[in-house]
């Protein structure tokens, strides 16, 4: 196959063939789709393909470099996976919208303008929103509707960014962009949507635990790694990404901890994940670029892989509340397992795939010399450990028991969690595949007597402290609940702004109205009046009236010319 | 999904179980801070070599964590049907 031929398509297109096929040819198909797409990737050779001419303007739709191939191989990766954990899943539309998503996003990843850009950017939106409906209740479509809304947005920011970028460089390549005036800090935030940015992350907690188990492993993966990409190539070495980064990394694992759906902790651990990602992009040096794009891929598995665990324990339980879940391991051993190969791979135990990539970008920063910055690191190195690496395999499989006996994951949900889990400790374990992949040459060891020892340090003592506060009761119960977080500044603060301003408004139109008439009906009256016999109006005047008025009139009118000539 | 029926015992159900693992997680949390004195650290900050510092400050990150958002659930926590009830006063 041709170079220029655009990879994404074959997803996209392909997906559309779907619905027609049934049963294990379906099935088949499924799972040929990515495989088909990553054998093309593998015969494009780096460099610009598909050049489109459009309006005069060059849009490339295959930008191959070290960046883009590496996002697309995770993507690939991911859908796949994916595809396998919803085989059992007969729901064409899920199976449909998924492959159309993941195709988006590969196709956002090899796009080199930023139109192109911007097509995929808003596909991603559209197809993703229909895993979230794919639930198929009234609350999902609420949610569904405001993930959308918010998705759109980030394609709206992109657009004006993207057009006054052209206008002042007069080029839309999609390169390295940078803080730089309006045009940037619209593209930023429109990055920063996806990459849910503090103040511009909600939409990720409130729609990623609405959607179908199956569902939320597909978009688990891509809206926001596509972010993290786009942050890589147009923002690499922007300082102010290192403090956002920072408090990304740190304000919500204090949500994790005290929110009961358990796949809601993990959307809250996946934002603080993001966070180490946008510190190592905000430093730009090499080595903190290669961690945050290392850790994005492995991110894109373990978090993948919590994701499968909980999805499978909701769709045999038929909840996810960590108040209601206890003692699984007894009806879900291998999936208890899986799951705690993905905790581990999140808190970064050696040998496990955090360890290799979150600590690229804690060296990055101590490199720099940002203090601050490597401390809060740390401390949400523990975070992280303690409320997704303890806090979801705990409430969920051990815990006390909640009497729940249900079958095992089904068997395709639980191959595709065994391919994560072994991608989790093969990265781990031989780092070095993942670091041959990365775009600038690795000159680091992960492994090393004092990093191995600091790390299991850091995550013992973190566990001693989590037993410590279970066991004396001091640790804060899962409690049915929700917790406010911005998304109250919409739904419900602006939401009552706009109902009191509506209330306020129609009163005052009413109050405005009643006066007018009152009125009205006073001044109808008195002219009705003058309109009986002998009323002002009913009345006969005599002509030499009217020949006086005039003559009065005619001398105002000459008074008036002299006047104004004689100023002329 | 079926309530509990097996009356099979499980290793972890026995408190005295559960509280030997807390004993083993304690010894190997006391021998890591251990390696400590023979260890020499390459760290990138001069603090860092310090005595047991990231045992001692992943135990007191964690605990802090925990006392904090225990304390923010004072201003932050709701009812589950917050956002589902049609009357809208604060």
């Amino acid at each position: 196959m041709s170079a220029d031929f655009p990879v994404a398509l074959i997803l996209i297109f392909g997906a559309a063939l779907i619905p027609p096929l049934r049963g294990a040819v379906r099935r088949a198909y499924m799972l040929l789709l990515p495989l088909a797409a990553f054998i093309c990737l593998l015969a494009v050779p780096q460099g610009m393909h598909g050049q489109v001419e459009l309006l005069g303007h060059n849009l490339v739709l295959m930008r191959v470099d070290k960046l883009s191939l590496l996002f697309c191989y995770i993507f690939l990766l991911a859908a796949l996976l994916a595809v396998i954990y919803a085989l059992h899943v007969e729901d064409t539309l899920q199976h449909v919208s998924g492959l159309i998503y993941a195709g988006s996003a590969l196709g956002a990843v090899f796009a080199g303008d930023l139109l192109s850009l911007f097509i995929y950017w808003e596909l991603t939106a559209v197809s993703s929103v229909l895993l979230i409906w794919a639930r198929r209740g009234e609350h999902s479509a609420a949610t569904g509707m405001r993930y959308v809304i918010v998705q759109l947005l980030s394609g709206l920011f992109l657009l004006a960014g993207g057009l006054m970028h052209w206008r002042a460089t007069g080029s839309l390549e999609f390169g390295q962009i940078g803080l730089t005036g309006t045009a940037g800090a619209l593209i930023l935030i429109a990055f920063g949507i996806k990459s849910a940015f503090p103040f511009l992350h909600n939409w990720l907690m409130d729609a990623y635990p609405e959607a179908t188990p199956t569902g939320t492993v597909f978009l688990s993966a891509f809206t926001t790694k596509l972010g993290i990409y786009a942050l890589a190539r147009g923002f690499p070495g922007t300082e102010e990404l290192i403090w956002i980064g920072t408090l990304m990394a740190a304000f919500p694992i204090f949500y994790a901890v005290i929110e009961n759906d358990l796949r809601r902790v993990l959307a809250y651990s996946m934002n603080n994940q993001l966070g180490f990602m946008v510190v190592g992009i905000g430093i730009g040096s090499e080595l903190a670029i290669n961690g945050a794009v290392a850790h994005a891929f492995a991110d894109i598995l373990f978090k993948g892989l919590l994701f499968m665990s909980m999805g499978a324990v909701l769709l045999r339980t038929g909840t996810i509340k960590g108040s209601e879940l206890g003692g699984l391991y007894k009806s879900m051993p291998w999936t208890t397992g899986f799951c705690v190969v993905g905790a581990a791979s999140i808190s970064a135990f050696p040998l496990f795939s955090g360890f290799v990539t979150k600590s690229m970008i804690m060296s990055a920063a101590a490199d720099e010399g940002l203090l601050l910055t490597w401390l809060v690191l740390l401390f949400a190195s523990a975070g992280v450990f303690h409320h997704a690496g303890i806090k979801i395999p705990y409430f969920a499989f051990f815990s006390h028991d909640s009497g729940i006996r249900c079958a095992e994951a089904p068997r395709n949900m639980l191959v595709a969690m065994a391919i994560s889990a072994a991608l989790c400790i093969g990265i781990g374990v031989f780092p070095r595949g993942l670091y041959s992949l990365l775009p600038f040459v690795v000159d680091y060891e992960p492994y090393t007597a004092s990093h191995i020892v600091s790390q299991l340090q850091l995550l013992f003592f973190s566990a001693l402290a989590f037993a410590v506060l279970m066991r004396t009761g001091i640790y804060p119960p899962e409690l049915r609940s929700v917790n406010l977080d911005s998304d109250w500044l919409y739904r419900r603060a602006a939401h009552g702004f706009a109902t009191t301003f509506h209330d306020t408004l129609t009163k005052t139109r009413a109050g405005l109205a009643a006066g007018i008439f009152a009125h009205a009906e006073a001044v109808i009256g008195l002219i009705d009046r003058q309109r009986r016999p002998g009323g002002l109006l009913m009345r006969s005047w005599p002509t030499g009236n009217m020949a006086l008025w005039v003559m009065v009139m005619l001398l105002a009118y000459l008074l008036f010319y002299y006047a104004g000539n004689g100023h002329a | 999904m079926t309530q509990s029926s097996d009356s099979k015992k499980y290793w972890l159900d026995s408190s005295a179980n559960v509280t030997k693992l807390f004993h083993g997680l304690c010894a190997v949390c006391l021998l890591l801070i251990a390696i400590d004195l023979f260890l020499h650290r390459h760290e990138d900050f001069e603090f860092v070599t310090l005595f047991g510092f990231h045992g001692f400050y992943g135990f007191f990150a964690c605990v802090a964590l925990v006392l904090t958002a225990k304390q923010l659930r004072r201003i932050l926590m709701r009812p589950e049907d917050y956002y589902d009830r049609d009357d809208h006063e604060r």
